[in-house]
Protein backbone atom coordinates (compact mmCIF):
# COMPACT_ATOMS: atom_id res chain seq x y z
CA UNK A 1 0.00 0.00 0.00
CA UNK A 2 1.26 2.90 -0.84
CA UNK A 3 -0.60 6.18 -0.31
CA UNK A 4 1.41 9.51 -0.30
CA UNK A 5 1.28 11.75 3.31
CA UNK A 6 -0.76 14.34 1.27
CA UNK A 7 -3.15 11.22 0.20
CA UNK A 8 -3.92 10.38 3.93
CA UNK A 9 -3.64 13.48 5.47
CA UNK A 10 -6.91 14.56 2.84
CA UNK A 11 -8.33 10.91 3.35
CA UNK A 12 -8.44 11.44 7.05
CA UNK A 13 -9.65 15.22 7.46
CA UNK A 14 -12.35 15.22 4.91
CA UNK A 15 -13.28 12.29 2.75
CA UNK A 16 -13.22 9.36 5.44
CA UNK A 17 -13.62 11.69 8.56
CA UNK A 18 -13.28 10.48 11.87
CA UNK A 19 -16.39 11.61 13.43
CA UNK A 20 -18.44 11.71 10.22
CA UNK A 21 -17.64 8.96 8.02
CA UNK A 22 -16.03 6.09 10.29
CA UNK A 23 -18.02 6.99 13.51
CA UNK A 24 -15.37 7.18 15.91
CA UNK A 25 -15.16 9.47 18.64
CA UNK A 26 -19.32 9.94 18.60
CA UNK A 27 -19.45 10.21 22.40
CA UNK A 28 -17.67 13.96 23.16
CA UNK A 29 -18.91 14.59 19.50
CA UNK A 30 -22.87 14.47 21.13
CA UNK A 31 -21.54 15.46 24.10
CA UNK A 32 -18.96 18.84 24.10
CA UNK A 33 -20.38 20.20 21.05
CA UNK A 34 -23.13 22.35 22.66
CA UNK A 35 -20.52 25.50 22.64
CA UNK A 36 -17.92 26.67 20.53
CA UNK A 37 -15.23 27.79 23.14
CA UNK A 38 -15.10 24.42 24.37
CA UNK A 39 -15.44 22.41 21.46
CA UNK A 40 -12.09 23.69 19.71
CA UNK A 41 -9.75 22.97 22.66
CA UNK A 42 -11.44 19.94 23.38
CA UNK A 43 -10.59 19.21 19.49
CA UNK A 44 -6.90 20.45 19.83
CA UNK A 45 -6.38 18.40 23.42
CA UNK A 46 -7.77 15.21 21.23
CA UNK A 47 -5.60 15.46 18.69
CA UNK A 48 -2.78 15.62 20.67
CA UNK A 49 -3.29 12.61 22.51
CA UNK A 50 -4.20 11.19 18.82
CA UNK A 51 -0.41 11.89 17.81
CA UNK A 52 1.09 11.33 20.93
CA UNK A 53 -0.87 7.42 21.19
CA UNK A 54 0.08 7.27 17.25
CA UNK A 55 3.66 7.45 17.94
CA UNK A 56 3.90 5.22 21.13
CA UNK A 57 1.82 2.44 19.01
CA UNK A 58 4.37 2.69 16.17
CA UNK A 59 7.06 2.14 18.55
CA UNK A 60 5.35 -0.53 20.75
CA UNK A 61 3.89 -2.04 17.25
CA UNK A 62 7.55 -2.79 16.68
CA UNK A 63 9.11 -3.72 19.97
CA UNK A 64 5.65 -6.07 20.00
CA UNK A 65 6.28 -7.71 16.14
CA UNK A 66 9.91 -8.34 17.46
CA UNK A 67 9.10 -10.33 20.38
CA UNK A 68 5.92 -12.25 18.59
CA UNK A 69 3.43 -11.12 20.85
CA UNK A 70 0.70 -9.43 18.71
CA UNK A 71 -1.43 -10.78 21.03
CA UNK A 72 -0.89 -8.12 23.74
CA UNK A 73 -0.91 -4.98 21.33
CA UNK A 74 -4.61 -4.16 22.34
CA UNK A 75 -4.27 -4.19 25.63
CA UNK A 76 -0.73 -2.34 25.57
CA UNK A 77 -2.42 0.38 22.93
CA UNK A 78 -5.04 0.73 26.03
CA UNK A 79 -2.53 1.76 28.51
CA UNK A 80 -0.35 3.96 26.63
CA UNK A 81 -3.66 6.05 25.89
CA UNK A 82 -4.75 6.20 29.22
CA UNK A 83 -0.86 7.60 30.42
CA UNK A 84 -1.27 9.97 27.66
CA UNK A 85 -4.60 11.20 28.54
CA UNK A 86 -2.87 11.78 32.22
CA UNK A 87 -0.38 13.90 30.81
CA UNK A 88 -3.04 15.91 28.97
CA UNK A 89 -4.89 16.38 32.28
CA UNK A 90 -1.72 17.65 34.59
CA UNK A 91 -0.95 19.92 31.85
CA UNK A 92 -4.08 21.25 31.63
CA UNK A 93 -4.71 21.50 35.21
CA UNK A 94 -1.54 23.60 35.77
CA UNK A 95 -1.31 26.48 32.65
CA UNK A 96 -5.34 26.23 32.29
CA UNK A 97 -7.55 25.70 34.98
CA UNK A 98 -10.67 27.16 34.04
CA UNK A 99 -11.17 25.52 30.45
CA UNK A 100 -10.05 22.62 32.81
CA UNK A 101 -13.27 22.85 34.36
CA UNK A 102 -15.07 23.41 31.74
CA UNK A 103 -13.93 20.02 29.81
CA UNK A 104 -14.86 18.74 32.80
CA UNK A 105 -16.04 15.05 32.87
CA UNK A 106 -15.16 14.74 29.00
CA UNK A 107 -11.12 15.20 29.43
CA UNK A 108 -10.60 11.76 31.01
CA UNK A 109 -13.17 10.31 28.80
CA UNK A 110 -10.81 10.76 25.97
CA UNK A 111 -9.23 7.12 26.71
CA UNK A 112 -12.72 5.83 25.99
CA UNK A 113 -12.57 7.92 22.45
CA UNK A 114 -12.87 5.48 20.10
CA UNK A 115 -10.83 7.58 17.69
CA UNK A 116 -8.55 7.46 19.58
CA UNK A 117 -7.61 3.46 19.62
CA UNK A 118 -8.94 3.92 16.26
CA UNK A 119 -5.62 5.68 14.81
CA UNK A 120 -3.54 3.28 16.88
CA UNK A 121 -5.62 0.32 15.46
CA UNK A 122 -5.90 1.32 11.62
CA UNK A 123 -2.66 2.46 11.44
CA UNK A 124 -1.38 -0.76 12.68
CA UNK A 125 -3.91 -2.64 10.43
CA UNK A 126 -3.00 -0.84 6.96
CA UNK A 127 0.72 -1.40 7.95
CA UNK A 128 1.63 2.71 8.10
CA UNK A 129 5.57 3.52 8.59
CA UNK A 130 6.19 6.41 10.48
CA UNK A 131 5.33 9.14 8.29
CA UNK A 132 2.03 7.78 7.02
CA UNK A 133 1.15 7.03 11.13
CA UNK A 134 2.24 10.70 11.87
CA UNK A 135 0.07 12.61 9.19
CA UNK A 136 -2.81 9.76 9.27
CA UNK A 137 -3.36 10.97 12.95
CA UNK A 138 -2.39 14.59 13.13
CA UNK A 139 -5.64 14.23 9.66
CA UNK A 140 -7.75 12.66 11.60
CA UNK A 141 -7.31 14.55 14.99
CA UNK A 142 -7.78 17.88 12.60
CA UNK A 143 -10.78 16.27 10.60
CA UNK A 144 -12.19 15.83 14.39
CA UNK A 145 -11.80 18.95 15.15
CA UNK A 146 -13.72 20.32 11.86
CA UNK A 147 -16.43 18.16 12.52
CA UNK A 148 -16.74 19.24 16.70
CA UNK A 149 -16.36 23.01 15.41
CA UNK A 150 -18.84 22.54 12.50
CA UNK A 151 -21.59 20.80 14.64
CA UNK A 152 -20.65 23.51 18.14
CA UNK A 153 -21.82 26.59 15.53
CA UNK A 154 -24.63 24.78 14.03
CA UNK A 155 -25.68 24.02 17.55
CA UNK A 156 -25.45 27.58 19.17
CA UNK A 157 -27.75 29.18 16.30
CA UNK A 158 -30.18 26.19 17.25
CA UNK A 159 -30.67 27.65 20.30
CA UNK A 160 -31.88 30.89 19.47
CA UNK A 161 -34.58 28.82 16.77
CA UNK A 162 -37.65 27.39 17.35
CA UNK A 163 -37.49 23.87 17.69
CA UNK A 164 -40.81 21.28 18.19
CA UNK A 165 -40.12 20.41 22.04
CA UNK A 166 -40.32 16.38 20.69
CA UNK A 167 -37.44 16.76 18.89
CA UNK A 168 -35.26 18.57 21.46
CA UNK A 169 -31.87 17.28 22.68
CA UNK A 170 -30.44 14.05 21.38
CA UNK A 171 -32.37 12.96 18.51
CA UNK A 172 -31.76 16.86 16.96
CA UNK A 173 -28.31 16.67 17.33
CA UNK A 174 -28.08 12.98 15.79
CA UNK A 175 -30.64 14.48 12.88
CA UNK A 176 -28.07 17.43 12.60
CA UNK A 177 -24.78 15.04 12.36
CA UNK A 178 -26.71 13.17 9.51
CA UNK A 179 -27.14 16.57 7.73
CA UNK A 180 -23.32 16.84 8.26
CA UNK A 181 -22.65 13.92 7.59
CA UNK A 182 -24.42 14.04 3.97
CA UNK A 183 -22.34 17.45 3.37
CA UNK A 184 -19.18 15.36 4.21
CA UNK A 185 -20.45 12.99 1.32
CA UNK A 186 -19.21 15.02 -1.21
CA UNK A 187 -15.94 14.55 -0.61
CA UNK A 188 -15.71 11.09 -1.49
CA UNK A 189 -12.79 10.47 -3.44
CA UNK A 190 -10.82 13.33 -3.02
CA UNK A 191 -8.02 11.67 -1.67
CA UNK A 192 -7.74 9.43 -4.71
CA UNK B 1 -42.28 -15.50 43.76
CA UNK B 2 -39.67 -15.20 46.62
CA UNK B 3 -38.23 -12.04 47.15
CA UNK B 4 -34.43 -12.55 45.93
CA UNK B 5 -35.96 -13.92 42.37
CA UNK B 6 -37.89 -11.29 41.64
CA UNK B 7 -35.17 -8.35 42.45
CA UNK B 8 -32.80 -10.31 40.00
CA UNK B 9 -35.31 -10.14 37.25
CA UNK B 10 -35.84 -6.65 37.72
CA UNK B 11 -32.05 -6.40 37.78
CA UNK B 12 -32.11 -8.04 33.93
CA UNK B 13 -34.92 -5.95 33.22
CA UNK B 14 -33.56 -2.42 33.61
CA UNK B 15 -31.26 -2.52 31.54
CA UNK B 16 -33.35 -4.55 28.73
CA UNK B 17 -36.18 -1.62 29.24
CA UNK B 18 -36.06 0.99 31.15
CA UNK B 19 -32.35 2.00 31.52
CA UNK B 20 -31.85 0.58 27.64
CA UNK B 21 -28.19 1.63 26.95
CA UNK B 22 -29.18 2.45 23.20
CA UNK B 23 -32.03 4.59 23.09
CA UNK B 24 -32.49 5.47 27.02
CA UNK B 25 -28.81 6.64 28.15
CA UNK B 26 -27.64 6.96 24.12
CA UNK B 27 -24.22 4.73 25.33
CA UNK B 28 -21.54 3.32 23.06
CA UNK B 29 -23.24 5.28 19.76
CA UNK B 30 -19.67 4.37 17.57
CA UNK B 31 -20.57 0.77 17.15
CA UNK B 32 -24.09 0.92 17.17
CA UNK B 33 -23.84 3.21 14.29
CA UNK B 34 -21.00 1.46 12.52
CA UNK B 35 -21.86 -2.27 12.12
CA UNK B 36 -25.48 -1.69 11.55
CA UNK B 37 -25.89 -1.73 8.31
CA UNK B 38 -27.08 -5.51 8.33
CA UNK B 39 -29.09 -7.45 10.68
CA UNK B 40 -25.71 -9.92 10.95
CA UNK B 41 -23.40 -7.41 11.78
CA UNK B 42 -25.57 -6.42 14.44
CA UNK B 43 -27.09 -9.31 15.94
CA UNK B 44 -23.04 -10.21 16.05
CA UNK B 45 -21.80 -7.44 17.10
CA UNK B 46 -24.28 -7.54 20.20
CA UNK B 47 -23.76 -10.82 21.36
CA UNK B 48 -19.75 -10.33 21.03
CA UNK B 49 -20.30 -6.88 23.54
CA UNK B 50 -22.95 -8.74 25.75
CA UNK B 51 -20.03 -11.16 26.23
CA UNK B 52 -17.72 -9.38 27.22
CA UNK B 53 -19.62 -7.64 29.22
CA UNK B 54 -21.15 -10.13 31.44
CA UNK B 55 -17.64 -11.83 31.81
CA UNK B 56 -15.64 -8.68 32.68
CA UNK B 57 -18.25 -7.52 35.45
CA UNK B 58 -18.18 -10.70 37.02
CA UNK B 59 -14.44 -10.49 37.27
CA UNK B 60 -14.55 -6.64 38.14
CA UNK B 61 -17.20 -7.59 40.99
CA UNK B 62 -15.02 -10.51 42.17
CA UNK B 63 -11.78 -8.17 41.87
CA UNK B 64 -13.71 -5.01 44.05
CA UNK B 65 -12.16 -5.63 47.81
CA UNK B 66 -8.63 -6.13 46.08
CA UNK B 67 -8.62 -3.09 43.56
CA UNK B 68 -7.56 0.25 44.79
CA UNK B 69 -9.89 2.79 44.33
CA UNK B 70 -6.72 4.92 42.73
CA UNK B 71 -6.15 2.66 40.09
CA UNK B 72 -9.60 1.34 39.62
CA UNK B 73 -10.27 2.44 36.02
CA UNK B 74 -7.06 1.50 34.91
CA UNK B 75 -7.50 -2.44 36.44
CA UNK B 76 -11.10 -2.45 34.72
CA UNK B 77 -9.64 -1.10 31.04
CA UNK B 78 -7.01 -4.12 31.72
CA UNK B 79 -9.39 -6.57 32.92
CA UNK B 80 -11.98 -5.25 29.34
CA UNK B 81 -8.97 -5.69 26.65
CA UNK B 82 -8.50 -9.16 28.02
CA UNK B 83 -11.42 -9.96 27.55
CA UNK B 84 -12.12 -8.32 24.21
CA UNK B 85 -8.72 -10.06 22.93
CA UNK B 86 -10.65 -13.38 23.89
CA UNK B 87 -13.81 -12.34 21.73
CA UNK B 88 -11.37 -10.84 18.92
CA UNK B 89 -9.33 -14.07 18.31
CA UNK B 90 -12.45 -15.91 18.17
CA UNK B 91 -14.45 -14.54 16.17
CA UNK B 92 -11.58 -14.63 13.88
CA UNK B 93 -11.28 -18.93 14.53
CA UNK B 94 -15.35 -18.49 13.61
CA UNK B 95 -15.70 -16.71 10.62
CA UNK B 96 -13.25 -14.97 8.80
CA UNK B 97 -15.70 -13.42 6.46
CA UNK B 98 -17.61 -12.07 9.84
CA UNK B 99 -14.36 -10.37 10.85
CA UNK B 100 -13.84 -8.79 8.23
CA UNK B 101 -17.45 -7.15 8.28
CA UNK B 102 -16.76 -6.12 11.59
CA UNK B 103 -13.22 -5.01 11.18
CA UNK B 104 -11.65 -3.07 13.81
CA UNK B 105 -15.23 -2.08 15.51
CA UNK B 106 -14.48 -5.48 17.56
CA UNK B 107 -11.12 -4.37 19.02
CA UNK B 108 -12.66 -0.88 19.84
CA UNK B 109 -14.99 -2.92 22.46
CA UNK B 110 -12.78 -2.21 24.61
CA UNK B 111 -13.89 1.62 24.56
CA UNK B 112 -17.33 1.04 24.53
CA UNK B 113 -18.67 3.43 27.13
CA UNK B 114 -21.48 1.05 28.61
CA UNK B 115 -18.85 -1.94 29.36
CA UNK B 116 -17.25 0.80 31.21
CA UNK B 117 -20.09 2.43 32.57
CA UNK B 118 -21.45 -0.94 33.89
CA UNK B 119 -18.18 -1.58 36.10
CA UNK B 120 -17.87 1.37 37.88
CA UNK B 121 -21.42 2.35 38.22
CA UNK B 122 -22.77 -1.47 39.02
CA UNK B 123 -20.36 -4.22 39.44
CA UNK B 124 -17.74 -2.64 41.42
CA UNK B 125 -20.02 -2.08 44.28
CA UNK B 126 -22.13 -5.55 43.74
CA UNK B 127 -21.53 -8.97 44.35
CA UNK B 128 -20.63 -11.04 41.12
CA UNK B 129 -24.44 -12.52 40.86
CA UNK B 130 -26.47 -9.61 40.43
CA UNK B 131 -23.41 -7.99 38.91
CA UNK B 132 -23.43 -10.41 36.29
CA UNK B 133 -27.52 -10.63 36.05
CA UNK B 134 -27.35 -6.61 35.26
CA UNK B 135 -24.50 -6.91 32.94
CA UNK B 136 -26.49 -9.67 30.95
CA UNK B 137 -29.84 -7.34 30.75
CA UNK B 138 -27.51 -4.59 29.48
CA UNK B 139 -26.24 -6.74 26.73
CA UNK B 140 -29.48 -7.84 25.66
CA UNK B 141 -31.15 -3.99 25.73
CA UNK B 142 -28.08 -3.16 23.95
CA UNK B 143 -28.08 -6.21 21.26
CA UNK B 144 -32.29 -5.21 20.61
CA UNK B 145 -30.98 -1.80 20.14
CA UNK B 146 -28.48 -2.44 17.60
CA UNK B 147 -31.11 -4.99 15.99
CA UNK B 148 -33.46 -1.94 15.85
CA UNK B 149 -31.16 -0.44 13.61
CA UNK B 150 -30.12 -3.16 11.64
CA UNK B 151 -33.37 -3.97 10.63
CA UNK B 152 -34.53 -0.78 9.68
CA UNK B 153 -31.09 -0.28 7.75
CA UNK B 154 -30.81 -3.30 5.59
CA UNK B 155 -34.55 -3.11 4.90
CA UNK B 156 -34.57 0.00 3.45
CA UNK B 157 -31.05 0.16 2.05
CA UNK B 158 -30.47 -2.71 0.59
CA UNK B 159 -34.29 -3.96 0.79
CA UNK B 160 -33.17 -7.54 2.44
CA UNK B 161 -33.80 -8.78 5.75
CA UNK B 162 -30.43 -11.69 6.81
CA UNK B 163 -29.22 -11.57 3.37
CA UNK B 164 -33.02 -12.66 1.68
CA UNK B 165 -34.68 -10.19 -0.83
CA UNK B 166 -37.69 -8.95 0.06
CA UNK B 167 -39.27 -7.37 -2.73
CA UNK B 168 -39.49 -7.43 -6.16
CA UNK B 169 -37.42 -6.49 -8.61
CA UNK B 170 -39.14 -2.97 -9.36
CA UNK B 171 -37.55 -2.20 -5.84
CA UNK B 172 -35.11 1.02 -5.92
CA UNK B 173 -32.90 0.40 -2.60
CA UNK B 174 -32.61 3.42 -0.36
CA UNK B 175 -28.80 3.51 -0.62
CA UNK B 176 -28.31 6.66 1.70
CA UNK B 177 -29.95 4.54 4.47
CA UNK B 178 -26.87 1.91 4.88
CA UNK B 179 -24.22 4.89 4.00
CA UNK B 180 -22.95 6.96 7.25
CA UNK B 181 -25.67 9.80 7.09
CA UNK B 182 -28.07 6.43 7.49
CA UNK B 183 -27.22 5.54 10.40
CA UNK B 184 -27.86 9.06 12.09
CA UNK B 185 -30.94 9.38 10.69
CA UNK B 186 -32.70 6.25 11.77
CA UNK B 187 -30.99 6.50 15.22
CA UNK B 188 -33.00 9.79 15.34
CA UNK B 189 -35.83 8.46 14.07
CA UNK B 190 -35.86 5.84 16.68
CA UNK B 191 -35.18 8.34 19.72
CA UNK B 192 -38.29 10.79 18.20
CA UNK B 193 -40.36 7.96 18.14
CA UNK B 194 -39.81 6.86 21.81
CA UNK B 195 -40.05 10.09 23.04
CA UNK B 196 -43.27 10.56 21.13
CA UNK B 197 -44.61 7.48 22.99
CA UNK B 198 -43.20 8.98 26.31
CA UNK B 199 -45.21 12.24 25.57
CA UNK B 200 -48.58 10.02 24.68
CA UNK B 201 -48.40 8.15 27.75
CA UNK B 202 -48.29 11.07 30.17
CA UNK B 203 -50.72 12.83 28.23
CA UNK B 204 -52.93 9.82 28.57
CA UNK B 205 -52.34 9.62 32.73
CA UNK B 206 -53.26 13.49 32.39
CA UNK B 207 -55.97 12.75 31.15
CA UNK B 208 -57.17 10.57 33.56
CA UNK B 209 -56.50 11.95 36.58
CA UNK B 210 -58.97 14.86 35.03
CA UNK B 211 -61.34 12.65 34.86
CA UNK B 212 -61.30 10.96 37.75
CA UNK B 213 -61.12 14.34 39.41
CA UNK B 214 -64.04 15.27 37.68
CA UNK B 215 -66.23 12.17 38.60
CA UNK B 216 -65.67 12.70 41.99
Amino acid sequence: MHESAFQIFINALLANNFVLAMFLGLCPFLGVSGRLDTAFPMGVATTFVMLVASLCAYGLNLLLSAFHLEFLRLISYIVIIASAVQLVEMVLKKYSPKLFRALGIYLPLITTNCAVLGVALFQTAREYDFVQSVTFSVGGGAGFTLALVLMASVRERLTLSNVPDLAQGTALSLMLAGILSLSFMGFAGLGG
Amino acid sequence: MNPSTAVTWDEFMEGVWRQNPVFVMVLGMCPTLAVTVSVVNALSMGVSTMLVLIASCGLVSMMRKITPKEVRIAVYIVIIATFVTVVDYAIQAISLTLYDALGAFIQLIVVNCIILGRAEAHAAKNPPLPAMINAAGMGVGFTIGLLALGTVREVLGAGTLFGVTLFGVGFQPWVIMVLPPGGFFVLGAWLLFFSWLERRKLRRRQAKLVEATQNA
